[in-house]
């Protein structure tokens, strides 16, 4: 009787000690998505966190990548949102974002390692507020399976040329594909954003002389017209871009060796490392060039902290955790991404891979930074370029399945901006 | 407490706690509001549910098509008025799309005119011919009954993976017509075939339900009518037309409101399948308006709250039609 009463006393001070423990914890909550590992690792890196300060415990919210593109806007501008979050519409979400600067306990460590990088997350005026800090930065660029090329006696054209034109890649792609038999000679993800890069070296300025968006210039057009005309002759996968609805890629495509180019971005590499190895000989080659330059887009996506969140010192120490020089480098190398960190980059990333091809590719896509265009980088900080990349991806396929002339299709992709831009204000 | 006598001698002490408590609590209600008016009591609960979840947002959504901007809450919104129906209505010819400023809308709607048309009709006639099939004594009925009621019971997104790997270039279909030496066809980048593929899928996905229904109303006809026709030397298309049919028309006017309905929201099983392409070939008023307001960075709210509205209301004038049209068909 004596060790059922004691027990019970027992239980009842657990009981009552319990929730005063629990009401000290601070929960954060992240909402994430995954390209490949990179959840993992910081779940790992985070568990390190929570043991260094027993009073956070934060939680990832995994979530589909269309989700942080759709519903996250939503519950930010609810104000439901979480407390972090993984964001790659980094100008569009701006407003929700929280200025850590006055949490920081070194704010000119962020703008001496992310300057360049945090006035994509800024509204515009803005030249001073720290709301987060790259998780990677990507490049956009091609892939190509060498394989193919060295099995059907096609030459690489870039092992021949530091300049070489999309219409050479074309052809060249066409021609591996015919020899072997391979259903698509190229492949471009469904995104305006990756279309973007192209039609840069195209000579598309993109921006009108008052820094209003357009895409009324021939080299818009050229590149448009080539990439419709691919799409209707099968150079171009013929499927992906009229048969999906928003973002599709054709990483299977490329992963089962049914493609041989492929116009994609450095995020891809931790991916297709794990999917093909060395399965077949992958390879990052330079973006073609045309009279606009040589150019992809940057990109990448950040982690920001929320505005609305109830808890901003924390939000910013766990940012100081996980944007800190060793944090970061160990993340970059653990994913293969490659940081957006000037220090990391000044001192270089010993990725974490045995994988020869996986390093080389990673090194092209660095040295591809030099050759973007000064307008792919003005593309990508301007806050409401999505609707620009939406809008050329939808309208173009619109001109691939003939529901409208070309012509038509970029007046569209003009009204389509305008209207949405007249109403945001 | 005659209802008590309905239930076992084990369970009943139980019932009668209950009835008791449910009598002390509803008596001084009833006392104070009248018996003519407990319906209402009783319907409460569900009407609040109702007007939580179904009225609200309904107003709801009315505001937000009079409103523009691209903020959420409604009180940042500013008031324009009809400006989002002007802006789906400006067309400078309303049978050519690409001549409206929303030609996605109109595309929408056209697309949707044609899925229906189509979609319906293929339901209600092989249900139809399904129902009278499964209603006559064939060998494992039962069992044909449950394969036909099958593909009710998956979900879109399985049933349009399912066909979409059926359909794809290197699909099952293609290899079995390369098979009898015929050439593999992108069947879902034509856009006629697209459409087809999309009607018929939703047809097989959709039609072992409504077969269900018919098979009940065809197995309430009462055997005598059959047995007096022939008698009266009725053959059996006689039947169907002076006997099946009649009675079975108030069935098919539930089967045919249900199908539209269904038909007019359908949007996840062709979400899935084709995106809505090739283009906007099978893109539905349902895909316009999730994509203007929610896909889309700009969220033009108002304006897909104004297609939502001429949705509904077109659905509402068509199902009122059909109740009239089969009200007048049932007096005749």
């Amino acid at each position: 009787m004596r060790k059922i009463l004691a027990s019970l006393v027992i239980l009842a001070l657990l009981i009552s000690v319990v929730p005063a423990l629990s009401q000290d914890m601070v929960e954060l909550r992240i909402r994430w998505y995954d390209d490949g590992n990179e959840g993992e690792v910081l779940r790992d890196l985070l568990d390190r966190y929570e043991m260094e300060n027993p009073g956070v415990s934060i939680e990832i919210d995994t979530v589909p990548y269309r989700s942080i593109l759709e519903q996250l806007p939503l519950d930010l501008a609810a104000g439901e949102g979480p407390d972090m979050a993984r964001v790659t519409d980094l100008g569009g979400l701006a407003e929700y974002y929280l200025d850590m600067t006055p949490y920081l306990s070194d704010p000119a460590y962020w703008e001496e390692n992310f300057g360049p990088f945090l006035n994509w997350k800024r509204l515009p005026g803005d030249m001073s507020s720290i709301p987060g800090f790259m998780t990677q930065l990507t490049i956009t660029g091609p892939l190509i399976n060498r394989t193919l090329f060295e099995q059907a006696g096609v030459d690489v054209p870039s092992d021949m040329s530091d300049s070489v034109s999309w219409e050479e890649w074309a052809a060249a792609a066409v021609a591996v594909a015919e020899a072997l038999e391979i259903p698509y000679p190229m492949a471009m993800d469904r995104s305006g954003h990756r279309f973007a890069g192209p039609a840069i070296s195209s000579g598309a300025m993109y921006f009108d002389d008052m820094g209003h968006p357009t895409v009324m210039d021939e080299g818009f057009r050229n590149m448009a017209e080539l990439f419709v005309n691919w799409h209707l002759d099968g150079t171009m996968h013929p499927e992906m871009w009229p048969l999906s609805e928003g973002y599709a890629g054709a990483n299977e495509e490329f992963a089962n060796a049914e493609l041989v180019f492929y116009m994609s971005g450095s995020w891809q590499v931790g991916q297709f490392s794990e999917q093909i190895g060395d399965a077949f000989d992958w390879q990052v080659v330079p973006n073609p060039c045309g009279p606009g330059g040589c150019t992809g887009m940057p990109g990448g996506a950040a982690l920001v902290g929320i505005g609305a969140t109830e808890h901003p010192e924390e939000v910013a120490a766990v940012m100081e955790y996980l944007a800190s020089q060793e944090i970061l480098g160990e993340f970059a190398a653990r994913t293969l991404f490659i940081p957006a960190h000037a220090g990391l980059s000044a001192a270089g990333v010993d990725f974490d891979t045995d994988l020869q091809l996986a390093k080389e590719a990673l090194g092209v896509f660095v040295g591809q930074v030099g050759t973007l265009e000064q307008t792919a980088f003005d593309l990508q900080a301007y806050a409401f370029n999505r609707a620009l990349f939406d809008a050329t991806r939808d309208r173009l396929t619109q001109a691939m399945v003939g529901e409208l002339t070309l012509d038509e299709a970029i007046d569209r992709i003009q009204d389509d901006v305008d209207t949405a831009l007249a109403e945001q204000g | 407490m005659r209802l008590l006598a309905l239930f076992d001698p084990l369970t009943r002490p139980l019932m009668l706690l209950l009835v008791t408590a449910v009598d002390r609590a509803l008596t001084p209600i009833q006392r104070r509001v009248g018996i003519d008016k407990m319906g209402y009591f009783f319907v409460l609960p569900n009407l609040i549910i109702f007007g939580i979840f179904v009225l609200f947002p309904m107003l709801l959504n009315f505001y937000y098509a009079m409103t523009g901007g691209t903020k959420l809450f409604p009180a940042d919104r500013p008031f324009i008025g009809l400006g989002n129906f002007g802006t789906l209505f400006d067309c400078g010819d309303f049978l050519s799309p690409n001549s409206c400023q929303e030609d996605l809308f109109w595309r929408g709607i056209f697309n949707t005119i044609q899925f229906v048309v189509f979609q319906v009709s293929g339901i209600v006639f092989f249900s139809l011919v399904t129902a009278l099939v499964l209603n006559r004594k064939i060998v494992a009925r039962g069992f044909f009954r449950s394969v036909f009621f099958y593909p009710v019971l998956l979900s879109p997104v399985v049933v349009a993976l399912i066909w979409k790997w059926v359909l794809q270039h290197e699909g099952v279909l293609n290899a079995i017509v390369e098979v009898f030496g015929g050439e593999s066809t992108r069947w879902l980048l034509d856009p006629n075939w697209a459409l087809f593929w999309v009607v018929f899928v939703s047809v097989w996905a959709l039609m072992g339900f409504y077969t269900l229904i018919l098979l009940a109303g065809l197995q309430s006809i009462p055997p005598e009518l059959y047995e007096a026709s022939s008698i009266d030397g009725a053959n059996t298309w006689q039947d169907f037309r002076f006997v099946t049919m009649p009675l079975l028309m108030p069935t098919m006017f539930v089967v045919l409101v249900l199908a539209l309905i269904r038909a007019v929201q359908m949007f996840d099983q062709i979400y899935v399948l084709t995106g809505g392409g090739p283009g906007t070939r099978t893109q539905l008023m349902v895909q316009y308006i999730y994509t203007t307001g929610f896909s889309n960075q700009i969220q033009l709210f108002g304006l897909s709250a104004a297609a939502s509205m001429v949705l509904g209301i077109t659905l509402l004038v068509l199902t009122l039609l059909q109740l009239r049209l089969g009200n007048q068909s049932q007096l005749a």
